[in-house]
């Protein structure tokens, strides 16, 4: 089945160390693109045109770049362009929140966007003021709308940083298939079982968020 | 009560979130337009050549005690990782001789097929060891030294009804390729009527070879030796076909002075049969020693040479991964 050339050396270290790094920069990249997506959200639900354009254009890039490509424009553009050299880590947390903070900041508009106007004008019309009105009654609604969408955003996000073995980052995919590859005539069944270890690790990993999203979203129901 | 604690606690952040991005205003926005606007510009200046050297001195190298050397770490035996963290193969045993000829410290870069000459270009390796096959195009973008391996195309076919000569396949009979690899533009330019069957990947590829859809299956010759070796009931009638192309490293253009001590290396250790014993310890176990003569280039000495260079690479398609190699490649390009 393949399990046996995870225990050989220290391949079974070596694979959740690779885990390490896929984490490290999925949370990084993730706890920046919520704030700032939030950020940018809330900009964009307030229709300024100005603002408007330039989250449409922001948006669009992102939505038509291949994560593939905008890595290698940072990784290696940036050096070829000015001359600054990115460290490939570095280089991977901007892709990833340049990519999260654009999903992420739609999500947010499209949530503010879907309260209905009699909201705020009931809220105003019950004497809450501005503030008032987006702490009690607003942003709840907001966060509870948005929870499923984020955690999609979210574990998508873990998946794809195995993108980052193409600038040279061993991630958790690489190390599996340094180690098929490694095997490939003393186990040339190895894959299955490299592979199959390897969605567990992932399902470890993203499974306690879309629990934890589950509980939220019950939490809040009401 | 305390159930909704989390709650209160996020919807103030939240809040407070709102309140300060109204009051700043759009200084994130021209932020998040600024950044936009140095990736667009970012793109379209990777073509222009900076004036600035990119590459490192050999001087500066042996100053620094470090070298990166860019190689494979999933080609076995060329260019892997062993099960403990060690970069092994063909590739890495050279470059391991030449850190320690140099004096310094090798950290090894684990490199894809796609991205191998952006690392030059960007002097984010000083060296390139991944089974970098010569070619006119890729020659332009960055400087070769002298070859130490040969590779060609070879065609395996089933023991029974081996294929010695191209010439022997009947006209129904279909011959196995991989999309985008040289064994594909070389058959259809150079041998435009036998059909051709196409697969994407090796895996398939080798799947539909096994089942006997095609008489025989053309890929890089050390791809076809392997595979060979490995299935007892497969053959290499044709190890050598169509234009001898040559493996070297390579460094950034313009790198001259790395450039003539690496072929100096070579040349040296030509003497002693360095090649050789690299191919003995890492090569001889898929290979054997049959192919070593025609494998091995020893002091950057081509025996059998011809100039004419493959359009395109030929490990890259040698790959399980060569779609993902394909497509990475053509994305990396269209980032131009």
């Amino acid at each position: 089945m393949g399990f046996e050339v995870l225990l050989k050396g220290n391949n079974m270290l070596r694979l959740l160390t690779g885990l390490g790094v896929s984490l490290k920069i999925s949370f990084v990249s993730v706890a920046i693109s919520i704030v700032l997506g939030v950020i940018l959200g809330i900009l964009m639900a307030l229709k300024n045109p100005v603002i408007t354009v330039i989250s449409r254009v922001y948006l669009e890039i992102v939505r038509i770049m291949p994560q593939m490509v905008l890595l290698f424009i940072v990784y290696f553009g940036t050096t070829k362009a000015l001359g600054i050299s990115l460290e490939a880590e570095t280089a991977a947390v901007i892709v990833f929140s340049f990519w999260g903070t654009a999903e992420m900041a739609d999500l947010v508009r499209g949530a503010l966007l879907s309260i209905p106007a009699i909201q705020y004008e009931s809220s105003i019309s019950l004497g809450l003021n501005r503030l008032q009105t987006y702490r009690y009654v607003i942003v709840p609604q907001i966060i509870r709308r948005m929870i499923p969408l984020s955690i999609n955003l979210i574990t998508r996000m873990i998946k794809t940083t195995s993108l980052v073995m193409m600038i040279g980052i061993v991630e958790v995919l690489k190390v599996g298939q340094q180690i098929i590859e490694a095997n490939r005539k003393a186990s040339p069944t190895a894959a299955f079982g490299v592979f199959l270890v390897i969605f567990l690790l992932y399902f470890i990993a993203c499974w306690p968020i879309s629990m934890l999203s589950r509980y939220l979203e019950k939490k809040w129901e009401n | 009560m305390k159930k909704n604690n989390l709650k209160k606690i996020l919807a103030a952040t939240l809040t407070l979130a709102l309140g300060v991005a109204t009051l700043t205003g759009c200084g994130s926005a021209s932020a998040k337009e600024g950044s936009a606007e140095q990736t667009s510009s970012d793109a379209s200046a990777t073509q222009e050549q900076s004036d600035s050297k990119v590459y490192r001195t050999l001087d500066e190298i042996k100053e620094s005690g470090e070298i990166n050397i860019g190689v494979f770490s999933d080609k076995n035996p060329f260019g892997y990782v062993d099960e403990n963290g060690e970069y092994q193969g063909y590739d890495v045993y050279f470059a391991n001789k030449l850190g320690e000829d140099l004096g310094v410290k090798i950290n090894f870069v684990s490199t894809e097929a796609a991205s191998r000459v952006e690392y030059l270009e960007t002097g984010k390796v000083d060296i390139v060891l991944a089974n970098f096959t010569v070619t006119e195009e890729r020659a332009e973008k960055v400087d070769f030294a002298l070859p130490y391996m040969n590779v060609a195309l070879g065609v395996v076919s089933p023991k029974d009804k081996v294929i010695k000569d191209l010439s022997e396949i009947k006209p129904d009979d279909q011959v196995i390729v991989i999309s985008g690899t040289t064994a594909e533009t070389y058959l259809e330019k150079n041998y435009p009527d036998i059909k051709l069957q196409k697969f994407d990947t090796y895996a398939t590829a080798k799947t539909s070879f096994e089942n006997g859809t095609g008489v025989a299956w053309a890929n890089d010759n050390t791809e076809v030796i392997a595979y060979a070796i490995e299935n007892p009931g497969y053959e290499v009638g044709i190890p050598s076909l169509g234009s001898q192309d040559t493996i070297a490293p390579a460094v950034s253009k313009g790198n001259s002075t790395l450039l003539d001590w690496i072929n100096g290396e070579i040349e040296s250790l030509g003497k002693e049969n360095f090649f050789h014993a690299d191919y003995e310890a890492t090569l001889i176990d898929t290979y054997g020693k049959d192919y070593e003569e025609t494998l091995v280039v020893e002091g950057g000495k081509v025996a059998d040479t011809s100039s004419e260079a493959s359009s395109d690479s030929s490990e890259e398609a040698s790959s399980a991964a060569s779609s993902d190699a394909a497509e990475a490649s053509t994305e990396a390009s269209s980032a131009k």
